[in-house]
Formats: structure tokens, C-alpha cells, sequence
């Protein structure tokens, strides 16, 4: 779709011709022709651009982001550049800069760039998840529930956890990660590869074990996503515990609250 | 627009799309959530506003209605791209290709519907790339599973979703052979029709339903003929 010119929707001017515009999966092509652009760079492309020009190409790279983050997996600034931006690859910031506005005011995402050297952007979601019972299937998925226990369990034990403790914690509450779950499917699949792939977890070997052994961090989208002082008043309910008494962890997400936590309350109003 | 309208609009990204009555518990459920104003029989002014804010980027909340049942749904839809490459998401060139055959297939047919057997032989005629039965079979199962098609009993239709994206498309490219229905005046790909040759109109099985209700002698409401098709019950 990054192809198409024809924005207008009257049926006469679709004169839709059938082609299709597949977004490749990823290429291999690096980053090396691109370089950003400076701010005066930025300020002459803009000079050659219409207003529409500009908002049209920054419409294509929200829909970029939203059809690739539907799977939640890590966006390359090169493929954005490759598929979308192409021409305007002058004016880069600058279309960024709007798609991230976007984001923050209509859809209550976060465009983040998780990884500066490499140029990866994932989308966080700015409101709060809500527990139980939304009328109609909300993005807050059961498997969801799985990961925050994994992550509860992970911050709890000072951020490094062997994957042994992880499968017991599992297994106590009824999730065998050697059976397939009703609901999950594979579980082990589920944590160490999805999880994963959309920057929830990481899963590390341990260097110089015999057998091989693998533990456990937070990922980068969890950093951002997951508020800790919620896992805290989470498992101080669970266990009738003041969540102050766990004082490292406490002073731990509290601290971190103001750096990396995005307030969903900053959204700008209409 | 506050995060009312926010947590609407992710729950419809999230669910492509949703009936009227969902749409309805979960316009209430999301300003319950964010202490904003509800009031019952606003849902398509709430709506509006989202959608005042999605126009930019060439998206809609639309509203349409379901070619089996008569219910109204709301689905997001993509406006920049009302054909097929809107479904660029994770399709390939052939599989995109296949699904075009499998509309050619249903919107041609009298009644809307394909049959596998008919979808799996026109995958023998790609020019792209060749589909395997296997992959073919596979492929119609995602189509189902992405809500653009409706399978019963081996038999394919355009999923409601899938008609309320594409009806522009659909409209434009199938000029000469879809039909608007004669009772609700949308397009019906799905429906009965006149067979007064000289006539030859199409209604909706719902609005047949609706239309023919408590009528011992239906009658063509285009031609006065003798409607001689079952008056389903919905
Ligand atoms: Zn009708
Ligand atoms: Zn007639």
C-alpha cells in the first residue's frame, strides 16, 4: 500500500488497479545509505513539499507502524526508510516527529526507539491495561497474564532469574511449560520466543554451564510498558503485604517511575 | 478526544471488527475506565470524534450491516487503499492474487458463495507464483481467521468485514456484476434474486426476511412477479 498515490476514497477514483504492495518481510540491506538528516536539511526538504505531501507520507508511516506492530515485533528505521519514506528520506525527522504525535494523540500509543545504534522502534501502549472483564476482546491478551507473572517473578528476585525457577513458578500455577496449555499452546515456545521477539524478555545463556542453562531479564519493551510500583501493589495484595516492606524493590520501581514510566495521563486533550 | 476514545479505537484495531451491541458495552466500559461522560445513544456521535481524528490518516471507524444475519457491525476500515493491497499485512503477491480469484469466484456466482473445490482450481491458474493445495487450503483458513472470508460447510463468502472495506472496491471493479439490493440499496453479493428474466433484481436474505414478513404471496417488490424463493427466517 506504500505504493499507492491515490488517497481519496470516491469509488470513481478507484480506479483500483490490482496491484499489490506486500510489505516485504525484513531484508538484509543495512542502514548505510542512510544517514539523518540535519535540522537545515530537514527545513529545505519541507520548503519542496506541500502540507498535504507532508501529512500523506506521515499517514503512510503510521500505517507502516501499525501493520508491523500488530505482532509486536521491533521496526527497523532502515525498512521504514526502504518502503515508506523513500523520496522524503530528507524530511525523516520531521515525519517521525509527526507519526509520534500521532501515536501519543489519537491512538495513545508511544513511538519508542528502543535501540539508538541499530535504529528500532517498537509502539508501547500509553493506557493502562485493564484487568478482567472488557465487553469485547481488548489488547490485553490471557497470555499477557503469563508474562506478568514471569516479569513479577524476574524484578522480585533483582532482575536475573535461572529459567529452573521460572518453569516451577509456572508449574505451581497449573502452566506446564513440557504440556501444551489450552490456552497458550506451547508455553515454552510462547515465552522464550514470542516473548521475546517483541522485546518482553530476554533469554540468555549462561556462559560455562553443562548442561546448558538459560536465565532470564527484563526486555526493553517491558522496561517501558510494565509499570514495577503495579507489580508491587499487585503481589502486596496477593500476599497481604505492604509493598513497602520489599524496601529494595520498592525504592527500585519508584525510582525508575519517573525515567522510563510513560504517564498515560499526558495524553494531549482535544 | 481523550483516552475513552483511545482505548475504543485500540479494542477496534485489535478486533478489526465488532457488532453493534459490543460496540455499544464497550463505548460504555471505556469511559467508565477514564471517568468520562456516557450517555446511551451517543455511540456514533463518540465515534464521529474518532473518527474526525482518523480522517487525516485515511482510516474510518464504518458501520455496516451483516449479509447473513441483517445485524449492524462497526469495523475499521483503511480508506487510502479500498482494494486489496489494504490487506498487505503478512500477505504475499500470489496469495493476494488468490484472494482476488476467490472474490472474482463469489461475487460472480449467483448467490455469493465459492466453493473450495472451485477456489483450489483457480489457484492453478496464479501468475504470480503457484500456490500448492496444502498452501491454498492454508491460506484460506488465515483468510477466515483474519475475518475477510466466512466458510460453512466447504462454501466461502465475503465476511461482513470484509464487505464493509471493500465495498468501494468492490463496487467499482465488479460494475457489471454486483447488485444493490432493491430493499436497503447497498450492495448484495449474497441474496436471492428475481427470476423474472426482465427483471432480475437482488435482495439481501435479511431484508427478504424483513421485507416478505407475514406476506402469504410474496411478490417481487421491482416487478410484482411471483417471489418463488424460501423467505428465510432471521
Ligand atoms: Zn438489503
Ligand atoms: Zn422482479
Amino acid at each position: 500500500m506504500t505504493q499507492r498515490k491515490r488517497l481519496s476514497n470516491t469509488p470513481s477514483s478507484s480506479q483500483a488497479k490490482r496491484q499489490s504492495g506486500a510489505f516485504p518481510a525484513q531484508d538484509d540491506d543495512d542502514d548505510v545509505t542512510f544517514t539523518q538528516p540535519s535540522s537545515t536539511q530537514v527545513q529545505r526538504g519541507l520548503e519542496k513539499l506541500t502540507p498535504a505531501q507532508v501529512d500523506q507520507k506521515t499517514a503512510e508511516v503510521v500505517q507502516f507502524f501499525l501493520v508491523k506492530a500488530q505482532k509486536k515485533i521491533p521496526i527497523r528505521r532502515a525498512d521504514i526508510v526502504k518502503h515508506v519514506v523513500k523520496e522524503y528520506k530528507n524530511i525523516y525527522p520531521e515525519i517521525i516527529k509527526r507519526a509520534t504525535q500521532t501515536f501519543d494523540k489519537v491512538f495513545g500509543l508511544k513511538l519508542v526507539e528502543i535501540d539508538t545504534k541499530n535504529h528500532l522502534y517498537i509502539l508501547v501502549n500509553k493506557l493502562d491495561p485493564v484487568e478482567g472483564d472488557s465487553p469485547i476482546s481488548a489488547p490485553a491478551n490471557p497470555k499477557m497474564g503469563l508474562l506478568f507473572q514471569i516479569l513479577s517473578v524476574v524484578f522480585m528476585k533483582g532482575g536475573v532469574v535461572r529459567e529452573n525457577v521460572i518453569w516451577n513458578t509456572l508449574k505451581k500455577l497449573r502452566v506446564d511449560p513440557g504440556e501444551k496449555h489450552e490456552e497458550f499452546g506451547d508455553v515454552k515456545k510462547v515465552v522464550t520466543e514470542e516473548f521475546v521477539r517483541q522485546k518482553y524478555l530476554e533469554y540468555v545463556r549462561i556462559p560455562h554451564t553443562e548442561p546448558v542453562e538459560y536465565e532470564f531479564r527484563w526486555g526493553q519493551r517491558a522496561e517501558i510498558e510494565v509499570s514495577k510500583p503495579k507489580i508491587l501493589e499487585f503481589l502486596g495484595e496477593l500476599h497481604e503485604v505492604d509493598p513497602k516492606s520489599w524496601s529494595q524493590q520498592y525504592r527500585e520501581a519508584h525510582a525508575s517511575q519517573n525515567s522510563s514510566q510513560p504517564s498515560s495521563s499526558s495524553s494531549s486533550q482535544r | 478526544m481523550n483516552d475513552s476514545h483511545r482505548r475504543f479505537l485500540q479494542t477496534m484495531m485489535y478486533n478489526a471488527i465488532v457488532d453493534e451491541k459490543g460496540a455499544r458495552s464497550l463505548y460504555r466500559h471505556c469511559c467508565e475506565i477514564h471517568n468520562t461522560q456516557h450517555t446511551p445513544g451517543h455511540l456514533d456521535k463518540f465515534i464521529d470524534t474518532i473518527n474526525s481524528q482518523l480522517q487525516p490518516l485515511f482510516m474510518q471507524i464504518r458501520k455496516g450491516t451483516s449479509e447473513d444475519t441483517g445485524d449492524q457491525f462497526y469495523a475499521l476500515v483503511n480508506m487510502a487503499v479500498t482494494d486489496v493491497t489494504r490487506m498487505s499485512s503478512g500477505y504475499a503477491d500470489n496469495e493476494l492474487e488468490l484472494f482476488v480469484k476467490t472474490m472474482d469466484l463469489i461475487v460472480g456466482s449467483e448467490n455469493g458463495t465459492a466453493s473450495s473445490t472451485d477456489i483450489l482450481n483457480s489457484a492453478d491458474t496464479l501468475t504470480t507464483k503457484k500456490l500448492k493445495k496444502s498452501e491454498t487450503q492454508h491460506l484460506l483458513s488465515r483468510l477466515v481467521q483474519d475475518k475477510w472470508l466466512n466458510e460453512k460447510g466447504g462454501e466461502y463468502t465475503l465476511s461482513t468485514r470484509c464487505i464493509i472495506e471493500m465495498e468501494p472496491y468492490i463496487s467499482t471493479m465488479y460494475q457489471d456484476q454486483v447488485k444493490v439490493c432493491q430493499i436497503c440499496h447497498s450492495i448484495a453479493i449474497q441474496g436471492q434474486i428475481c427470476e423474472n428474466p426482465m427483471c432480475g433484481i437482488k435482495i439481501h436474505n435479511p431484508c427478504v426476511a424483513r421485507y416478505f414478513k407475514g406476506r402469504p404471496e410474496p411478490q417481487c417488490p421491482a416487478c410484482n412477479d411471483f417471489w418463488p424463493h424460501e423467505i428465510p427466517e432471521i
